[in-house]
């Protein structure tokens, strides 16, 4: 009988397999294997994957380093009277990068071909950052000090937008970054 | 106090309807199809705000108009609709009796007053929170406290289908094993349970933090809960529109299923396989390893993933054998021409079961691996995925049952048959425009949840590619089009069901029934009948379904291996 009906064999898990079935099965547990290896398989052999690294900490000990960080590598201002630094932190050390209601502080300037660890955080309610035209799209929450090991390939000016809903602000939520030779 | 045991047959299906069952199955439909019709509503405001040439409303008043929309369609339509469906699964399926219609009636009330609070809290304005309600944004109180009351009526509706089981059991009305619809109903009813369980633990607390009776709670922690109960009920909507799928093809094709063993067995794989859903929502989030975002998103190793795909060849692989065996046997793909493509029973549900799979199923998987997700995480992408589910898979699948039900249950002629005919194809394929171009538009960096992409006003604005706006040009056509589609079914519906006319039989009457339903039903030979008589090229019972099964694959491989390609040549991270 139909689905809607109790099956007519009593003994219905004794039915023999279709041959549609049993091929259509076997062919999609394949494809399903390879999509399960495809995320080991770019971890060991891949060059963008989360290093998941990350530290709970609070909202005054990051916009300490923060703020260390733009008193010593500070190269000058931008935005007007928002006075927001760019900083020039050296390559291969650390850069952080605060999310805040609704800016992002500061402005990083990185050199091309060279690895920073970045960190962000939130200092209050929850933001997305998205480095745009790259597409790359990290979630960033507060008390969670995220540190993203990334080396730009290209110099040029990328836009930072914020791409967590976070109030009424959110769409004015964008920065910038520089990447220089 | 006496069981009411009044019961109707309806004269053209056989259906049997226990009088209480059949009031809550409309109040249930009805009251869903209210919250459709708000929902379409506010889909408006959402689609002519971001369609950036139009740019409709105020930020402020976008936040809210999308926050309602969001909650209204998925949490409030939906879900209203499913309990219908599972009182449909138990009662009707089963020719039982509702168990305990005082208890349904109980978590009606419960819903509709939860639907109501939580529709005034976003009303106040103080709520537009979006429906994850991401803590530390907190909304007004009542906001929480609507979901939860919402979300304990629909556990009290769950519990009301079990027991209609236990009742339709112990009473004998059926012999043997439910029917596959009603297996795959209890599926449902069971991942409803985990879910709904996963809300509260969540938004009771929640709801404390927002009253300032608890002080803090940690925002990852919060989003793998929530997760947990979100993602876990969109299992449920999967579940919930197959089980429809399976059943128009019972209905319009006498269709039966290739076999019981392989769709009951795909079933329960959701229920084993569900893992931490979350998973796949928090992949670029802080604070988890990357083997447990592995094994979790993969619902370990795709299992459930492989349970879509096998009903996604055995529902129309049913349909193509029931064609066959009424003679449209030529070549390939006969039996599919040969459908009924202007009733809108079938055509809304081949609609949704191609876009389902091709638009949400691919997309899906995609955005669910580790890496990718790095690519499209929070834009445009993501809600262009779940219109291709949610509407296009689950809203569609319903608003084709409804063409079934308007004649059965609520015994009306539909008003306007010639709308009915049109309207799954307005509706669906304006909704595969708004999915796919929603999805372009991520691909190319936007945003979602966003009012303004043209950062107009700020110090430091980003200008997206002029392909980006017109994506989001299309996607706004798309949507209108898709309201337009959504207009004609409630207009019909609506319509129908209120002023439509009367379908009347002669003789009709509530018949009182004993214990359980008479007839008692009969007992039948365990032989086993295969498809032998009608297999087809390839030696294969369903050779077009499964060359299309085949397209499917090649589809998707290609659409996996491609997103990759374009995440190899991002910035190196790690
Ligand atoms: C009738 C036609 C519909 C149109 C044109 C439409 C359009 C849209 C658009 C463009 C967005 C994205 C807005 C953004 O992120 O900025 C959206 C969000 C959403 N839609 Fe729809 N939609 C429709 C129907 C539905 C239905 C039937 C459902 C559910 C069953 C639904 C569920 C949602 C949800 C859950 C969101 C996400 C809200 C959030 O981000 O919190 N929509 N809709
Ligand atoms: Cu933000
Ligand atoms: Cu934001």
């Amino acid at each position: 009988m139909t689905a809607i009906h109790t099956p007519t064999e009593r003994v219905w898990w004794k039915q023999p397999l279709d041959r549609a079935e049993l091929l259509w099965i076997l062919i999609a547990l394949a494809w399903c294997m390879v999509l399960f290896f495809m995320m080991p398989y770019w971890h060991l052999y891949g060059k963008q994957n989360l290093a998941n690294e990350a530290y709970r900490t609070g909202p005054e000990q990051f916009s300490k380093l923060t703020d260390e960080m733009v008193s010593k590598y500070k190269v000058r201002e931008e935005g007007g009277d928002l006075k927001v630094p760019v900083v020039h932190p050296p390559a291969g050390g650390d850069a952080y990068l605060i999310a805040r209601l609704w800016s992002w502080y500061p402005i990083l300037e990185l050199e091309a071909g060279k690895s920073y660890r970045i960190h962000l955080m939130s200092m209050d309610y929850q933001h997305g950052f998205s480095l745009q035209p790259e597409n790359i799209n990290i979630q960033v929450l507060p008390g969670y000090d995220h540190v993203i090991t990334v080396t730009p390939t290209h110099a040029g000016t990328y836009g930072i937008v914020c791409n967590e809903y976070c109030g009424i602000g959110h769409s004015t939520m964008t920065s910038k970054l520089y990447v220089v030779k | 106090m006496a069981v009411n045991r009044m019961f109707r047959t309806c004269p053209t299906t056989g259906l049997v309807f226990h009088q209480p069952a059949e009031r809550l199955i409309i109040v249930n439909a009805v009251t869903a199809v209210v919250f459709l019709l708000i929902g379409g509503l506010l889909a408006l405001g959402v689609v002519l705000t971001r369609w950036p040439a139009v740019h409709w409303l105020a930020a402020d008043r976008f936040y809210q108009v999308l926050t309602a929309h969001g909650i209204n369609m998925l949490i409030f339509w939906i879900i209203f609709f499913e309990i219908a469906g599972l009182y449909f699964c138990s009662a009707v399926l089963l020719k039982s009796r509702l168990a305990t219609p005082r208890m349904a009636w109980a978590g009606y009330g419960l819903m509709l007053i939860g639907a109501l609070v939580n529709n005034y809290a976003v009303l106040r304005g103080d709520s537009s929170v979006m429906m994850t309600s991401y803590v530390p944004m907190s909304a007004h109180w009542s906001f929480y406290l609507g979901l939860i009351l919402f979300a304990v009526g629909a556990l009290v509706a769950c519990f009301v289908f079990f027991g209609t089981l236990v009742v339709a059991k112990s009473e004998r009305t059926y012999v043997g094993s439910v029917p596959l619809v009603t297996f795959g109903a209890i599926t449902a009813a069971i991942i409803a349970v985990f879910t709904i369980a996963s809300g509260a633990i969540i938004l009771i607390p929640t709801f404390l933090w927002s009253l300032g009776l608890i002080s803090h709670i940690d925002p990852l922690m919060y989003r793998t809960i929530w997760w947990a109960f979100g993602h876990s009920s969109q299992q449920i909507n999967v579940a919930a529109h197959i089980s429809v799928w399976y059943a128009i093809a019972a209905i319009v094709f006498g269709a039966k299923p290739l076999s019981e063993r392989v769709s009951r067995m795909a079933f329960l794989l959701y229920i084993f396989f569900l893992q931490l859903a979350s998973a796949h929502h928090l992949l670029v989030d802080p604070g988890l390893s990357s083997n447990w975002k592995i094994f979790n998103t993969s619902y370990a190793m795709y299992l459930a993933v492989l349970a879509s795909m096998v009903h996604g060849l055995t529902v129309p692989g049913a349909i193509e054998v029931a064609q066959r065996e009424k003679g449209y046997n030529h070549g390939l793909f006969q039996w599919l021409r040969k459908a009924p493509w202007g009733n809108p029973v079938f055509s809304g549900m081949f609609i949704s079961l191609i876009g389902f799979g091709f638009l949400g199923g691919i997309s899906g998987v995609m955005m669910g691996t580790e890496q990718l997700n790095l690519i499209i995480h929070n834009t445009l992408y993501v809600p262009g995925h779940f219109h291709a589910t949610v509407v296009i898979g689950t809203t569609l699948a319903f608003m084709a049952l409804t063409y079934f039900l308007i004649p059965v249950l609520f015994r009306r002629e539909v008003m306007f048959p010639g709308m009915a005919k049109w309207q799954p194809y307005v509706f669906g394929f304006g909704m595969y425009g708004v999915a796919l171009f929603l999805m372009a538009a991520g691909t190319l960096g936007v945003p979602r949840r966003d009012w303004d992409i043209t950062f107009a006003g700020n110090t430091f604005p980003y200008e997206f590619p002029g392909a980006a706006f017109l994506m989001l040009g299309l996607a706004g056509i798309s949507g209108l089009i898709a309201i337009v589609g959504g207009g004609m079914y409630l207009l019909n519906t609506v319509g129908s069901v209120f002023l439509g006319k009367r379908v009347v039989t002669p003789g009709f009457a509530y018949v009182r029934a004993a214990d359980g339903v008479a007839p008692a039903p009969k007992p039948v030979s365990a032989a086993i009948t295969g498809h032998g008589s009608a297999v087809g090229a390839w030696g294969l019972v369903a050779p077009g379904t499964f060359s299309f099964a085949m397209v499917f694959l090649a589809s998707f491989v290609l659409y996996y291996f491609i997103n990759w390609k374009y995440l190899a040549t991002v910035w190196p991270l790690k």
